[in-house]
């Protein structure tokens, strides 16, 4: 299956109505789509206007594919799942969202490997005929780096007091932040 | 701060906003987390942990912008939390400005996605974060958001 989805706040038709040609074309038949609040309507595909998360993490699970916007949301969870994925930004000038942010997203991750990039809608019509070939990507922990939760555990615990060493070990960098305290 | 847990008041909106504080959910192990969002359908994330559902304000529009401050200021005073830890967007805006009034050590991970510059709550949240983050290295300043790591 090859999941489509361009998150809840407003819709993405120029990404939407592309799958549909193209699976209008090739006849596929296996294409779902979560099109988000909008007027337009696809032909060729399923479609639902919005999923709740356990659907969508599920829909997602499933997928052979990702066609999506450049939403972090959708993009971390596609790569705890290490699905090749193809992710057309949002555009500020087009008014599909406020500003140019998910061209830098795309850009930067991008540039990590962890996704492709279309760039425009031909660019995704190019990639749809060939989805075989789209890079898997490594699967991701289903947490943040080790150096994020560190630094946000050491604030929650503030200001190291004797009753902060009962919390030690529960993350890794822990230990070494009570020695180096300690010291 | 005493021997007990304590307790953080969680914030995000949804999307991207709400997939990356539950990423940072192991930082919170063995505390009382309290979460803020925009979505009931998020609480099958949570759990049995608390969690109030508030209206977003995506658009900036004033009226939705008053109605999401009176209500983050209302829990915020019902909670009493000792860390505010949001990943955006509008109503961690507001919980890290009440909880800083209130007196709560807060936190702001600005979002992953603002690769190039900080969103425009990210920046005005500054003031009231006594944690300030970007996930981007090159967005790290002196006297700007600091660079720890990311989500991913």
């Amino acid at each position: 299956m090859i999941f489509v989805t361009v998150g809840a706040q407003m819709p993405f038709d120029r990404l939407t109505s592309c799958v549909d040609r193209w699976a209008a074309s090739c006849g596929s038949g296996d294409v779902f789509d979560e099109i988000g609040n909008t007027d337009w309507r696809p032909a060729h595909m399923d479609w639902t206007a919005m999923l709740d998360p356990s659907e969508y993490r599920q829909r997602l699970f499933e997928a052979d594919a990702v066609i999506t916007h450049a939403g972090m949301g959708t993009i971390l969870t596609a790569l705890e799942f290490a699905k090749p994925m193809v992710v057309m930004p949002r555009r500020g000038d087009l008014r599909e969202t406020r500003n140019d942010h998910q061209v830098g997203t795309a850009r930067a991750l991008a540039a990590d490997g962890r996704v492709t990039v279309a760039w425009d809608e031909h660019e995704l019509a190019a990639w749809l005929e060939r989805l075989d070939q789209v890079e898997v990507p490594a699967r991701i922990a289903s947490h943040a780096s080790i150096g994020l939760l560190s630094a946000v555990r050491d604030f929650i615990r503030g200001p190291v007091t004797p009753a902060a060493g009962s919390v030690a070990g529960r993350l890794g960098a822990d230990d070494d932040r009570q020695r180096r305290r300690a010291a | 701060m005493t021997s007990g847990r304590i307790k953080i008041l969680a914030v995000a909106s949804g999307g991207g906003h709400w997939v990356q504080l539950q990423r940072l959910r192991p930082a919170f192990a063995g505390e009382h987390v309290v979460y803020v969002t925009v979505d009931r359908s998020y609480r099958a994330d949570v759990g049995t942990a608390p969690l109030y559902v508030v209206n977003d304000a995506t658009r900036w529009s004033k009226w939705s912008l008053v109605k999401l401050a009176l209500r983050i200021a209302w829990i915020i005073m019902r909670e009493r939390p000792d860390v505010v830890v949001t990943t955006g967007a509008a109503p961690g805006y507001f919980a890290v400005m009440f909880g800083k009034l209130s007196g709560a050590r807060t936190a702001w991970i600005d979002s992953m996605a603002n690769v190039e510059q900080l969103s425009m709550a990210g920046r005005k949240a500054g003031r009231w974060s006594d944690r300030w983050l970007t996930q981007w290295p090159a967005l790290a300043e002196p006297g700007g958001p600091a660079y720890e790591g990311a989500v991913l």
